[in-house]
């Protein structure tokens, strides 16, 4: 087994009486793609809050890159990358120039910045696009754009919460093959959030779903599927036998706002 | 400085004090630098700030000319005004920062920020000093305006420089309240409401448009802690031609530069929770 670069212990988070995220105990090995799913409000968006040093938990620990979450907030945050779910690159703002911000805000040396940026445009397919104002890209262009943002410093962990939401096919297909070559690529381990089956299915080694607040199971893809012990079953299955069911969604108003919001913005 | 007063501004545990702060600046100079890029992207914003002191000065400021009902130490009603004006859209201007954020966080930019290891002090101190740029423009509106109106501008090099670094600060000051207030409401309604009840007061129980001598004393009490009285104070002082300071200038720099630090020390500490 190669090394754990991300576990929590017993993470809790509490709003008020509300247990957002209960007792979670996760490990996470280097260099794979993770994937955390659950229905909306399961907790998945404020357990990556926490593990991105957003939000304090209530209470339990969590390591991430070898660092604690509490008592070393600033080394966990040069040690990562963060795609929130929103779409968050600047429309006001190139691509290069959101590239740029970033690589400043991270300390990327001077003499590397261009070349560092130039692969990151390369990489993420988007050569052509950096000068423009990001208010003119696709949905898929700024989803890649953000990645590309995130993976500058180089980080050891890179977290995305819910990376496809809103896109189209190809769009959605576009992000998955650039995740899937930065773990080949950097080494860097994937955190990812969905509740899309399919991307679960198709990108991560392992996987969690989250049910309420805790998690219901862990293991990979091939494993939970062979544990319901019928001919055929899905992930969809295994969905509904941990999480109760796929309809029953339990996200507040704000969680689906926010999230039709992002497909609009997408769209 | 306490390890604990320290702990915004420094981006990680580095224990040489001297490269802690050259990063701190150089993140809040990077803050800066992108806002103010975004702002050339689309300049349009800076002029329909144009009109709000424009009406201002020419319909306020033209009927109580006429009044003389105002005394303001022996110069024209226009000209004891303008630099109260200049205050005021410079308020307005650094007062709403605190919605851009509030609009930042619904769009994940913050959250990313945040996430990256730049230290909390220079997020918001990289917004004060852009609100402080963006209100240079207000300078160049209000100084066009006055002129046309035939307000006895005063043109020397070091009474401009004056005017720039007032306005710098104030708006500072001004926009890191706007973000604490931000920080604490979260939502853009709630911060709509109290953007509108705090600008008024801020307004009307301050030198900006008659003097404190006119005032009863319990709104002279508080036109004497509101920071716009010292940044009028100090622009009148400074803008127009036998214009003169009531606090004086040195008085007018300290309660501006000491409540900006104050409160950006409160708004690196409260930033975070925008995002919870």
């Amino acid at each position: 087994m190669s090394e754990i670069i991300l576990e929590t212990h017993g993470l809790t988070r509490r709003f008020g009486d509300l247990v957002a995220v209960d007792a979670v105990s996760l490990e996470v090995e280097a260099g794979q793609i993770f994937g955390l799913l659950g229905s909306n409000g399961a907790g998945k968006t404020t357990l990556i809050k926490m593990l991105t040093t957003l939000l304090p938990p209530s209470a339990g620990t969590a390591t991430v890159a070898g660092f604690d979450i509490r008592r070393q907030p600033a080394q966990v945050r040069r040690a990562i990358g963060y795609v929130p779910q929103m779409l968050s690159a600047d429309g006001n703002l190139t691509g290069y120039e959101n590239l740029l911000i970033f690589a400043k805000l991270y300390d990327v040396p001077r003499r590397d910045r261009g070349s560092r940026i130039g692969d990151a445009l390369a990489l993420m397919g988007l050569e052509d696009a950096g000068g423009r104002l990001v208010r003119e890209y696709s949905g898929g262009m700024i989803r890649r754009l953000e990645i590309a943002q995130s993976m500058l410093h180089r980080p050891r962990v890179l977290f995305l919460d819910e990376p496809t939401v809103g896109l189209d096919p190809i769009a959605r297909n576009s992000v998955w093959d650039r995740l899937g070559q930065l773990g080949a690529e950097f080494e860097t381990t994937v955190f990812l959030t969905t509740h899309v089956m399919e991307e679960a299915d198709e990108l991560c080694q392992q996987i969690a779903i989250l049910h309420r607040g805790a998690v219901a199971i862990t293991g990979s893809p091939a494993a939970l599927k062979a544990s319901l012990g019928q001919e055929g079953a899905t992930l969809d299955d295994v969905f509904v036998r941990y999480a109760g069911t796929l309809k029953e969604s339990g996200g507040s108003y704000r969680d689906v706002s926010r999230t039709r919001s992002t497909v609009r913005r997408v769209g | 400085m306490s390890r604990a007063l320290a702990a915004p501004f420094a981006a990680s545990a580095d224990a040489n004090p001297v490269h802690a702060i050259v990063d701190f600046l150089y993140k809040t100079y990077v803050i800066a630098e992108f806002e103010i890029r975004k702002l050339k992207h689309d300049p349009t914003e800076l002029l329909t700030r144009a009109v709000q002191p424009a009406l201002w000065l020419l319909i306020f400021g033209e009927v109580f000319t006429r009044l003389r009902a105002i005394p303001t130490g022996g110069v024209p009603y226009l000209d004891f005004m303008a630099p109260g004006i200049l205050a005021q859209s410079v308020l307005f201007v650094a007062i709403f920062y605190g919605i851009a954020v509030i609009w930042e966080r619904d769009l994940g930019t913050l959250h990313k920020l945040l996430v990256s290891p730049t230290p909390r002090g220079a997020l918001v101190l990289g917004k004060a000093v852009s609100a402080g740029v963006r209100s240079l423009s207000q300078v160049a509106i209000v100084y066009t305006l006055a002129v046309l109106l035939g307000v006895h501008m005063n043109w020397s090099v070091m009474a401009l420089a004056g005017v720039a670094v007032a306005v710098l600060v104030g708006a500072g000051c001004f926009a890191t309240l706007s973000l604490i207030i931000a920080a604490l409401v979260k939502t853009r309604e709630r911060f709509m409401g109290i953007g509108q009840v705090l600008t008024m007061p801020l307004f009307f129980a301050s030198n900006a448009i008659y003097p404190l001598a006119i005032m009863p004393p319990w709104l002279h009490a508080i036109a004497r802690v509101n920071p716009l009285s010292y940044e009028v104070d100090a622009l009148r002082a400074l803008m127009i031609v036998g214009g003169s300071s009531g606090f004086g200038l040195p008085m007018d720099f300290a309660v501006l530069v000491g409540t900006t630090a104050l409160l950006v020390l409160v708004a690196s500490r409260v930033y975070p929770r925008v995002v919870t």
